[in-house]
C-alpha cells in the first residue's frame, strides 16, 4: 500500500521503518505498563539500531561505488571492531583482544579470500561486504562464546587441572577436556543453525534474494553457501583462538594462572 | 636445630631437599617469609601450624604449582628451576587435600601420571599399587562410586604410580570423617614405611603429627619458628 503513495525508494524505506518503529514503541508501552524494567534498554536499542543500520545503508551506497579493493579495509575494520566487541563480553583473560583479532582475521580472512577467489562469492562489493560481514559477525559471536565457556570450564576445574599438573602432565594434556568442551559448546549453535536451515527459519540472505525476485531454488543454494561459510569461518576462528588462549592461562613454569574470581 | 648429617665415611651428606629463604607474596600480602630448612632422604617431616599460616602455600611451592617471590629450592643440590616442572612434579609427588580424581575408573586414574610422560602402567603394577593402599580389586570401579576415604587412597596410589622420590601430603585427611581418616593414615604409614619414601606432611592436627612424622617444622604467620623433633617442638609450645 505504501509503495503506491511513495515512489522514492529511500523515503519508502523510511516510511516502512517508521511503521515498524511505531509497533516497537507499542511494545515499549506494554512493557512499561507491566513494569518489566526494560523501557530504557529497549528505547536505547531501538534508537541505536535504526541509526546504525541506516548510516550503514548510506555508507554502503558510497562504498559500492568505489573500487573492488575497498573491500579489504572495510572487512579489516569489521574484524577490528568485532575483536573489541568480543573482549567486552569476556573477563579475566589476558590478551583476549589479540587472540580474537588473530582468530577472526584468520578465519574470516581465509574463507572470504578463498571463496571470492574461487568465485563462490561474486567478486563484487555488493556480495563481498555483506557476506563478509555475516562471517565476521558469526566468528565474533562464536569466539566470545568459546572464550567465556573456556574461562568458566577452567575456573570450575582448578582442582583437577592442578592435580594433573602435579602428576607431571603438560598444560595441554590437563586442559584438553576443557578446550574440547569450550569449542564444542561454541560451535553447537552454528551446527544447530545448519540443521534447521530452511525448516524453522529462512535466513536473511535467502529471504533478501527471494524478496528481490531471485529464483528461490538458487536462493536456497546460495543461502547454504552463506551459512556454510559462516560455519567454516567460525570453526577456524575458534580453533585458532583456543590454541592461543590455552597458552595464556599457564605460566612458563606450567602453573595455572586463572582461578575463579581472579584475573591473570 | 637442623644438624649437618654425616655418612659413616665422614663425608657430609647432601640434603635431599634444601629450601632457601622462600618468600611468597600475593597482592602485596606476605604469605611466607624467608622460610629455610632441609629435608634428608627418608625423613618424615610435618609442617605444622594453625590454618592460614602458609603451610599449603609452602607445599605448593615445593611442587612448583606456584612461583616464589624470592628464594629457591634445591633437590639433591640442584636448583629446582633447572629441573623441568614436569620432572620435578614427578619426583616430588603431591597428594592434595581433595582427591580431584579424573572421571573414569580407578585404573584410568592410576595410569594418568605414567601416560603423561609416555609410559604405560601395567595391570600388574596397578594391582600392586592398589593392594598397597588397601584397595585391591577396585581397579575397574568408577571413581564416582568411591567413598571419601577410598578416593583419597586412590589419590595416594595415583601419585605413587609416578614412583616419586618424595611425597608431599597436603592435609590428606582433613576432608574425611574420623574412621576414614584413621584408615588413610594407616595406609600412608604403611606406604612410607614399606617404600622408605621421603615424606613432607602438611597438617594442623597435632595428633596426626605424632602418628605420621618424626620431625616438625612449626609455621606461624608465614615464618618458620621452630624445627626439630616432636618432643622439641610440640612439647615446647
Amino acid at each position: 500500500m505504501l509503495s503506491r503513495w511513495i515512489e522514492n525508494q529511500v523515503w519508502l524505506g523510511a516510511a516502512q521503518a517508521g511503521i515498524t518503529m511505531v509497533a516497537a514503541l507499542l511494545v515499549v508501552w506494554v512493557t512499561d505498563r507491566l513494569k518489566l524494567g526494560l523501557k530504557k534498554d529497549i528505547l536505547v536499542s531501538l534508537g541505536r539500531g535504526i541509526v546504525q543500520i541506516v548510516l550503514v545503508g548510506f555508507l554502503l551506497t558510497v562504498i559500492f561505488s568505489a573500487d573492488l579493493w575497498i573491500a579489504i579495509p572495510v572487512i579489516l575494520g569489521m574484524i577490528a571492531i568485532a575483536s573489541v566487541m568480543t573482549i567486552q563480553r569476556v573477563k579475566n583473560i589476558p590478551n583476549a583482544l589479540w587472540i580474537s583479532l588473530v582468530g577472526i582475521a584468520a578465519g574470516a580472512g581465509l574463507v572470504i579470500s578463498v571463496m571470492t577467489f574461487l568465485g563462490v562469492i561474486e567478486q563484487a562489493l555488493t556480495s563481498i561486504i555483506p557476506i563478509g560481514s555475516m562471517m565476521v559477525y558469526g566468528a565474533m559471536n562464536t569466539n566470545a562464546l568459546m572464550i567465556e565457556r573456556f574461562r568458566s570450564e577452567v575456573t570450575s576445574h582448578v582442582g583437577q587441572i592442578e592435580a594433573g599438573l602435579a602428576l607431571g602432565a603438560s598444560p595441554e594434556q590437563v586442559i584438553r577436556p576443557y578446550t574440547r568442551r569450550a569449542v564444542s559448546a561454541a560451535l553447537t549453535p552454528n551446527i544447530n543453525g545448519l540443521r534447521s536451515l530452511g525448516i524453522v527459519w529462512i535466513p536473511g540472505a535467502m529471504a533478501g534474494m527471494v524478496l528481490s525476485g531471485q529464483n528461490p531454488a538458487y536462493a536456497g543454494f546460495y543461502q547454504f553457501v552463506v551459512s556454510g561459510s559462516i560455519f567454516v569461518t567460525a570453526s577456524i576462528t575458534v580453533l585458532i583462538s583456543i590454541v592461543l588462549l590455552r597458552k595464556q592461562v599457564f605460566s612458563k613454569a606450567e602453573q595455572l594462572l586463572l582461578r575463579a574470581g581472579e584475573g591473570v | 636445630m637442623v644438624q649437618e648429617r654425616e655418612h659413616v665415611t665422614g663425608q657430609p651428606e647432601e640434603p635431599f631437599l634444601s629450601v632457601e629463604g622462600l618468600t611468597y607474596q600475593v597482592d602485596g600480602q606476605t604469605i611466607l617469609s624467608g622460610v629455610s630448612f632441609e629435608v634428608w632422604a627418608g625423613e618424615r617431616v610435618a609442617v605444622f601450624g594453625p590454618s592460614g599460616v602458609g603451610k599449603s602455600t609452602l607445599i605448593r611451592l615445593l611442587n612448583r604449582l606456584d612461583e616464589p617471590t624470592s628464594g629457591t629450592i634445591r633437590i639433591s643440590g640442584q636448583d629446582y628451576r633447572d629441573i623441568s616442572p614436569r620432572l620435578l612434579r614427578r619426583r616430588l609427588g603431591m597428594v592434595m587435600q581433595s582427591p580431584n580424581l579424573f572421571p573414569g575408573t580407578v585404573a584410568d586414574n592410576l595410569r594418568f601420571g605414567p601416560h603423561a610422560h609416555g609410559e604405560t602402567l601395567s595391570d600388574d603394577m596397578i594391582r600392586t599399587l592398589l593392594s598397597g593402599v588397601d584397595l585391591a580389586g577396585l581397579e575397574d570401579r568408577e571413581v564416582s562410586k568411591l567413598s571419601g576415604g577410598e578416593a583419597q587412597r586412590v589419590n595416594l596410589a595415583r601419585t605413587l604410580a609416578n614412583q616419586p622420590e618424595a611425597l608431599l601430603l597436603d592435609e590428606p585427611t582433613s576432608a574425611l570423617d574420623q574412621a576414614a581418616k584413621r584408615d588413610v593414615e594407616e595406609t600412608i604409614l604403611s606406604v612410607i614405611n614399606t617404600q622408605n619414601v621421603t615424606c613432607i606432611l602438611v597438617t594442623h592436627d597435632r595428633a596426626q603429627v605424632t602418628r605420621l612424622a618424626e620431625r616438625v617444622l612449626l609455621l606461624e604467620d608465614g615464618r618458620l619458628v621452630a624445627d626439630g623433633s616432636i618432643a622439641e617442638v610440640l612439647d615446647a609450645e
